[in-house]
């Protein structure tokens, strides 16, 4: 085997306190708050002060081979709350996790699937790329694919991975077409050129992978003409925010809260009905905690006629993951082997608890979630699930059915 | 033999005559009454005589006893089958796609230097030549292949005829080969069954199927929630096996059990030909699948284009509240 | 042990196929190309089998498709020699005329092992494997799911796949070709990043194009895709309309409690 030296704990540690990603490791004070904080940190065999001490105490080995490592969602609560500000989210696991895979310990098979798919296919679905504009099948509205046609616009939507192939997901796509059109806004996608930002992959320990995608991503970016990115995806918004200028890849990103959001004046027109809803919003945490931005989703949503807005207990920088960050996604079995609880479960259960009728949402990995642990938690029928843009295209007569 | 026999090579493991042996004879039959030959049947085992009466469908059933062939070996058993039919030459060679078939056809063709087609889903002569409809790429997309030469190898997917009821003269003959079959490189040992304990599909009726579809193994849940609500069992195709999500025992396959439940529900299996040849004589066959072109949509009673994960809860609630 | 693996590409099917303007071959031009995956299989049991001690690997590919990547994949998981042979035409030949081609290129490495994926999908005229065995002129046996060292040297004992999970074991004496449906593990992940330490490091070995082997003729007079869904009844509409559609049909069988 093409031999990599095997990294002394101590030395990762010390390497991860060069980066930008917040203080040293070797900075921990064992306070445990981060174990605490962890939605699975009881599940954990390892949570993060745990690695760190080991790690330090020179049984890295250990800690790489254990199945704890691929227990992580990347919520940020822990590296949120870390008193000496140390980076375990965006620094410390995904090391670890690529630490482990260069070692060669083998990640849970459904994760080795995303990564191939991601590599092979550009998505980690493993569909076509040929197939990317399938949601825009029959679309009412111009769909500008700027990898046939490049211009100059002013947004280019980077549509996504689940809004593009995942059929629960289609019909959020096919609504925000429309209203980026009734906003008089030019825009363009990226048609079959687009790919995963890689965000999962990156957090998931796959740096390598992440790289490839930075590489393509900018390649396709760099040839177009456009004075924003806008995504539907908080975990794209994130990669292109923070992870992509370390490679001086630099684009202005917002996610589409923050750009609807700054447009209130020009979207209250577009109101054509109330939507009667008991409406509570989960904080995605990609744009939530992450990024300290709690209040552009509620704009949007109180900007709704009929909607009463109430907010579960846990809430804005205290709401629970849904759990599908950071690989987890495809780690639901895996979480579930080694004893934790699949977080959308509870985090459904906190919603229904609120009396709310409707479920509101800003991140494609959570339509899936949710509405699977509502079945799961037999709330389904009094809990419905939906994107903020799917709201808003009731009230705005640009949904699937409201159209002729 | 005449030129215009067809040959059969009967495959026999764990001292039972396989399934294919059967469907291979109908083949036959079609094909040697077109070119006006007879059904010719090959047994190679020790004490081989007593399956005659299982190949009544052939006309002559030649049956070789050697010790070297009592058990399972790719050498002896292609050097004997090389020389028989070196010696007939008849029109074609039809030899089953089995684990045994996939040593012996190509082996025999190249030993003989003779054509040799694989996937064999329909033979017809064609004047001097034959015409052999194959399937291959997973089962989606087939070819019409002409073969010249004489004799042609053809291997035949199980499943692709049915038996027939025709009998033919069923002439028993016993052959010695000229050249003594020798040692060979690669020895039978043993049989390795599979671990008992786990329930056996291929006695269940009701049967609910999970392929790569399925996507993670927590998935598994969905499927057997439908089964149990059906009163059924869970299965799945080689990919989910391989991943050790279910134990060997619950693979429907070629590799797997052939099952006949009265209902088989295929839940994300695309539907290539190792797979169906376990499952296409269910009697009731509905197939869930996101690509609409998937062949298993070819076997299937009924079918819907959907995503497994969204369709499987939507039927089991059904199935409750009916 | 000197073991040698044969790695393959084929047309990736997640599109259909396109067929030429013959009709009578694939116009490949726009397909994608992945790993066969039984080949796959193959080269992780060679690794299991290194693993296990004393043996070496070296891999032999056709340069076609997107073979380079699997190469250095192979590299970066242990294989110690890459072997690529040129082709003379654009697409490799069928594998009945390949198994000369590889062959020749095998031949020098004197190998005690040879693995290779048993099927391969764009297969019409018989698998790879048993023909190279007999271009080699070493033994065969095909459907192999596990190899371990024999009870004696020189010997290797081997699983052979049959139906109904049923698994025949077998002694077998080195020099032999093994047609490989399964490693014992699912073949092994490598990160991205060690494909890429490897290209940095990997030298292949280039041979020149060979003369493929006019073997027995087969025509293909026609390429065709089986009639799509001729067989099944197709259920649309949402999820609770076909759901209560197939209760119904389950109900009116008896198959519902």
């Amino acid at each position: 085997m093409a031999t990599v030296e095997a990294p002394r704990g101590l030395e990762l540690l010390e390497q991860l306190g060069k980066t930008n990603d917040g203080k040293s490791p070797l900075g921990c004070m064992q306070c445990g708050l981060c174990a605490a904080s962890c939605p699975l940190g009881e599940a954990m065999k390892f949570p993060p002060r745990k690695l760190i001490l080991q790690a330090a105490a020179g049984n890295l080995d250990k800690v790489l081979a254990d199945p704890s490592l691929w227990m992580c969602v990347a919520c940020y609560t822990c590296s949120l709350r870390c008193p000496r500000g140390i980076e375990l989210t965006d620094g410390l696991w995904p090391a670890l996790r690529d630490a482990a895979m260069q070692q060669g310990f083998q990640p849970p098979a459904e994760l080795q699937e995303t990564f191939q798919n991601v590599f092979k296919y550009g998505n980690m679905l493993g569909r076509s790329p040929r197939q990317r504009m399938e949601w825009a099948k029959d679309l009412d509205v111009r769909v500008l694919d700027l990898s046939k046609e490049p211009r100059p616009v002013d947004v280019l939507w980077l549509v996504g991975c689940y809004p593009s192939y995942y059929p629960r997901n289609q019909p959020v796509a096919r609504a925000f077409a429309r209203l980026l059109t009734q906003l008089g806004v030019t825009w363009g996608v990226l048609g079959a050129q687009e790919k995963a930002m890689g965000e999962c992959d990156r957090m998931a320990g796959e740096e390598g992978l992440f790289e490839t995608l930075v590489e393509a991503n900018r390649k396709v970016l760099d040839k177009q003409d456009f004075r924003k990115l806008v995504v539907l995806d908080p975990h794209a918004f994130r990669a292109l925010q923070k992870f992509y200028p370390r490679y001086g890849a630099w684009y202005p990103v917002q996610h589409y809260t923050t750009f609807l959001a700054e447009r209130l004046e020009q979207l209250k027109p577009l109101i054509a009905r109330p939507v009667e809803a008991v409406v509570t919003y989960h904080d995605n945490c990609c744009v939530g905690r992450r990024c300290s931005c709690y209040d552009p989703p509620r704009s949007l949503l109180q900007l709704i006629p009929g909607v009463k807005l109430v907010e579960m207990a846990r809430n804005r920088d205290n709401a629970l993951c849904c759990g599908g960050g950071g690989g987890g996604m495809w780690l639901d079995s895996h979480i579930v082997a080694q004893g934790g609880t699949r977080l959308s479960d509870l985090r459904v259960a906190q919603a229904a608890a609120t009396g709310a009728d409707t479920l509101a949402v800003s991140c494609p990995y959570e339509l899936a979630r949710f509405e699977d642990a509502a079945k799961v938690a037999g709330v389904e029928g009094r809990l419905k699930v939906r994107d903020i843009i799917e709201l808003l295209a009731e009230c705005m007569d640009l949904g699937e059915r409201n159209v002729s | 033999m005449s030129a215009q026999d067809v040959l059969v090579v009967a495959e026999i493991q764990r001292e039972t005559l396989g399934d294919v042996t059967l469907e291979l004879l109908a083949a036959a039959r079609g094909l040697a009454t077109a070119t006006g030959g007879q059904v010719v049947a090959l047994v190679l085992t020790a004490d081989g005589a007593r399956y005659a009466p299982a190949l009544a469908a052939a006309d002559r059933i030649v049956v070789i006893d050697d010790p070297l062939l009592a058990a399972y070996s790719p050498e002896p058993f292609v050097a004997a089958l090389q020389e028989i039919v070196a010696a007939e030459q008849p029109r074609a060679v039809l030899i089953g796609a089995t684990s045994i078939g996939w040593d012996l056809a190509p082996l025999l063709a190249a030993r003989l230097n003779v054509p040799l087609v694989t996937g064999g889903k329909a033979i017809q002569p064609d004047g001097d030549a034959l015409r052999v409809t194959a399937s291959f790429c997973g089962g989606k997309m087939l070819a019409e292949i002409q073969v010249a030469a004489s004799p042609a190898i053809v291997m035949v997917l199980p499943g692709a005829y049915r038996p027939s009821s025709e009998v033919g003269k069923g002439e028993t003959e016993r052959r010695q080969l000229a050249a003594p079959l020798s040692d060979a490189a690669v020895r039978f040992d043993q049989w390795v069954l599979p671990a008992a304990g786990d329930l056996d599909i291929t006695q269940q009726e009701i049967l609910v199927a999970v392929g790569r579809g399925i996507q993670q193994k927590d998935n598994l849940e969905l499927a057997e929630g439908l089964a149990q609500t059906l009163g059924g069992a869970v299965c799945a195709s080689r990919p989910v096996i391989d991943q050790g999500w279910l134990p060997p025992t619950r693979q429907v396959g070629k590799s797997g059990m052939t099952v006949k439940p009265r209902c088989f529900i295929a839940l994300g299996i695309s539907g290539a030909p190792e797979h169906i040849e376990g499952m296409k004589d269910s009697d009731l066959i509905v197939a869930v699948n996101t690509d609409p072109k998937a062949p298993i949509f070819d076997v299937a009673h009924y079918g819907v284009v959907a995503d497994v994960l969204d369709l499987v809860p939507a039927l089991t609630e059904a199935l409750k509240r009916s | 042990m000197k073991i040698t693996v044969v790695v393959r590409q084929i047309p990736d099917l997640i599109e259909p196929l396109e067929i030429d303007s013959s009709g009578t071959a694939f116009d490949l031009g726009s397909a994608s190309f992945i790993v066969n995956e039984s080949d796959d299989h193959a080269l992780e049991q060679a690794i299991l089998l290194k693993e296990a001690g004393g043996a070496t690997v070296s891999v032999v590919a056709l340069d076609f498709g997107d073979i380079d990547n699997t190469l250095y994949t192979a590299a970066a998981k242990g294989a110690d020699r890459i072997i690529k042979i040129a082709l003379a035409d654009e697409t490799p030949p069928p594998p009945r005329a390949a198994a000369a081609l590889y062959a020749k290129a095998i031949q020098p490495l004197s190998p005690d092992l040879v693995l290779i994926g048993v099927q391969a999908h764009d297969e019409l005229d018989g698998g790879l494997s048993p023909f190279l065995a007999a271009a080699l002129g070493l033994p065969y046996v095909g459907v192999i799911c596990g190899v371990k060292p024999g009870a004696e040297q020189g010997t290797i004992s081997v699983c052979k796949e049959f139906p109904g999970a049923v698994m025949a074991r077998l002694n077998v004496k080195l020099p032999v070709v093994l047609g490989i449906v399964g490693a014992e593990q699912p073949p092994r992940y490598v990160p991205v990043a060690r494909v890429r330490a490897a290209m940095k490091t990997t030298q292949f070995e280039e041979q020149e194009a060979a003369t493929a082997a006019v073997g027995p003729a087969v025509s293909i007079c026609r390429l065709y895709p089986p009639a799509s869904g001729s067989h099944a009844e197709m259920l649309a509409g949402s999820e609770d309309e076909v759901a209560a559609r197939i209760a119904e049909i389950l109900a009116q069988k008896g198959l519902v409690k």
